[in-house]
């Protein structure tokens, strides 16, 4: 099923890029639920890479794994050849992968620049509060306001821009645009390419693939916690009506 | 001197400044269970016993080392911290994903213990530790008679609950803590040792404990049950106050310890029973408390 086509064209010398982040026959479990049989997939160094996949496929349960945050996982993930699967999340983190979650986790008790400023700086090249509040103005604005009184598209906005200043190479972003008016799906969309070409890498979670067709260069179809087929972004339109059914739309 | 409604004004001052040193005891007490129940999720019933130890503690320093009571102000607090990491690294730390209850019930087993022990090798009829010399004494302020221990009492208590509040509201990593307190594992994602920070943090509750302990030390004799009377009250404290909010344990503290110093004044027989009644009120018209958030 895996599509072979040699036409497909990520990002300028990803393809002969190492492997930045390289996932393994993954499983995890809640408890007694058995989520996630055995994920495989690769990000390399500067390619964007999306999770496409229907509600309760386990994209979210990866996207955790990874960052370690679920506890019981089984099998290897390695970033940059460093295995983490027995990791705790905080010796992840600091390795350079850092997590914008589904739910956005704004905290309440702090302000807006105080929910920016909380991630550490894990390795040097991150972006200044000043580069952050170019990208995002209105953050600038609202900076003493209670981190959820925010619109839901400026949290998005903040769940994004905090983990920029970090220095971590690898974001993983969870369904960045859910819920989110067009326009600002739009900027979320112009941000995602000007961190590619900040050289960053993401692996990104999407149920709306017209968005991550704009954004992303390969795309990985999950189902059932598992990788089932995967897409170069070229071969999008071509491969339309079969992502269709995997999707469900 | 003219009375005040009623009341000679040494009657009313005397019992509000008594109100005021008991509310200094609730803040500080309560400030420190709300911290721990905010980030550890769990209600700690050894709090009364580790104010006790911290009594003993500046007791055992003097009687043993000779060392006396301002450096024991620091000493024995730390000692209580050392001691509440331990329990925090060997016990509590393997309860965190089980019910509150769980937390409560092996607390309130290690207060009967802790109690036990010290009861057993001291007895319980208290044992006399004096004020620091450099407070001895007192000032007539004319409509009342201040002792400059109790004062002393009030001010470092301020502070200490002052200091403490600066530190979370105003720090870096106050906003850590805070960010720990509704979201752990987020803040473990962005790369921070939250299992360290939760140790920590209940070392620097129960050290606060322990703290009050000290102050308490030269007011009330050290006695291994001093802990189990003043924590009830404490825990009546800290349900009005609602467990959410530092600066609403502050406040709530001191504020009913003057409404007990003053039913004593005009309703002497209701003293000991008035935040008890509060906290009923309190429950029935806001169950999260005064300062609380509904869940
Ligand atoms: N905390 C949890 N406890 C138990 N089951 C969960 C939990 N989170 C998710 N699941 C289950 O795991 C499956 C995968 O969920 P998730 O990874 O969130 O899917 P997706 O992000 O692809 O929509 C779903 O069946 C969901 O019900
Ligand atoms: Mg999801």
């Amino acid at each position: 099923m895996l599509d072979t086509n040699t036409s497909v064209r990520p990002s300028p010398g990803a393809a002969a890029a190492p492997a930045l982040l390289e996932v393994e026959n993954l499983q995890a479990w809640y408890g007694e639920s058995h989520i996630l049989h055995g994920m495989t997939f690769q990000v390399r160094r500067g390619e964007v890479v999306t999770l496409l996949g229907r509600n309760g496929a386990g994209k979210t349960t990866t996207m955790k794994s990874v960052m370690g945050v679920v506890g019981q996982r089984t099998g290897s993930v390695r970033y940059q050849g460093t295995e983490t699967i027995s990791l705790p999340p905080n010796k992840i983190a600091r390795l350079g992968v850092a997590w914008c979650p589904e739910e956005r986790g704004i905290f309440a008790s702090l302000n807006v620049r105080e929910n920016l400023m909380l991630p550490p700086v894990v390795k040097p090249g991150g972006m200044s509060l000043e580069e952050v509040y170019d990208l995002f103005p209105r953050l600038k604005e609202r900076a003493t306001s209670q981190g959820t009184k925010l619109s839901g598209g400026e949290q998005q906005m903040l769940a994004i821009a905090r983990i920029l200043r970090t220095g971590a190479e690898m974001l993983l972003l969870d369904e960045p645009t859910e819920g989110l008016a067009p326009v600002i799906v739009q900027q979320i969309g112009t941000i995602i390419r000007q961190l590619k070409e900040r050289g960053l890498t993401i692996l990104l979670v999407e149920q709306n693939f017209r968005f991550a067709a704009t954004v992303a260069d390969r795309h990985y179809v999950v189902e059932h916690g598992q990788v089932i087929d995967e897409i170069a972004n070229s071969e999008l339109e071509r491969n339309r009506a079969k992502l269709e059914e995997y999707l469900g739309v | 001197m003219a009375e005040l409604l009623g009341f000679p004004p040494q009657v009313l001052f005397g019992q509000l400044l008594l109100g005021l040193i008991n509310g200094a005891f609730y803040a500080i007490l309560s400030l420190g269970l709300a911290l721990i129940f905010g980030l550890l999720n769990i209600i700690n019933f050894a709090h009364g016993a580790q104010y006790m130890m911290g009594a003993f503690f500046a007791y055992l320093l003097l009687n043993i080392l000779g060392i006396g009571y301002w450096p024991a102000l620091i000493l024995a607090p730390l000692l209580v911290g050392v001691t509440g990491i331990i329990i925090e690294r060997l016990f509590l730390s393997r309860l965190y994903k089980l019910d509150h209850l769980y937390g409560l019930l092996l607390t309130f087993g290690l207060a009967l213990i802790l109690e036990g022990v010290f009861r057993h090798l001291y007895g319980v009829s208290g044992l006399p530790y004096a004020q620091p010399a450099a407070l001895q004494g007192g000032q007539n302020l004319g409509f009342m008679y201040l002792p400059n221990y109790r004062a002393w009492v009030v001010v470092a208590s301020v502070a200490v609950c002052l200091g403490t509040w600066l530190l979370i509201e105003k720090t870096k990593l106050g906003a850590y803590l805070r960010a720990a307190t509704e979201n752990p594992t987020l803040v473990q994602a962005f790369g921070i040792n939250v299992p360290v920070m939760i140790t920590l943090t209940y070392g620097f509750g129960v050290a606060l404990a322990g703290f009050a302990g000290v102050l308490a030390a030269p007011i009330y004799s050290v006695n291994p049950l001093m802990g189990s009377n003043l924590i009830i009250i404490v825990f009546a404290v800290v349900v009005i106050g609602g467990m959410g909010s530092i600066m609403g344990a502050v406040l709530t503290g001191f504020g009913l310890g003057i409404i007990e110093g003053l039913t004593k004044v005009f309703y002497p027989e209701a003293s000991s029973t008035v935040i008890f009644v509060i906290m009923a009120i309190v429950l029935l018209i806001k169950p999260a408390g005064l300062f609380g958030k509904a869940h």
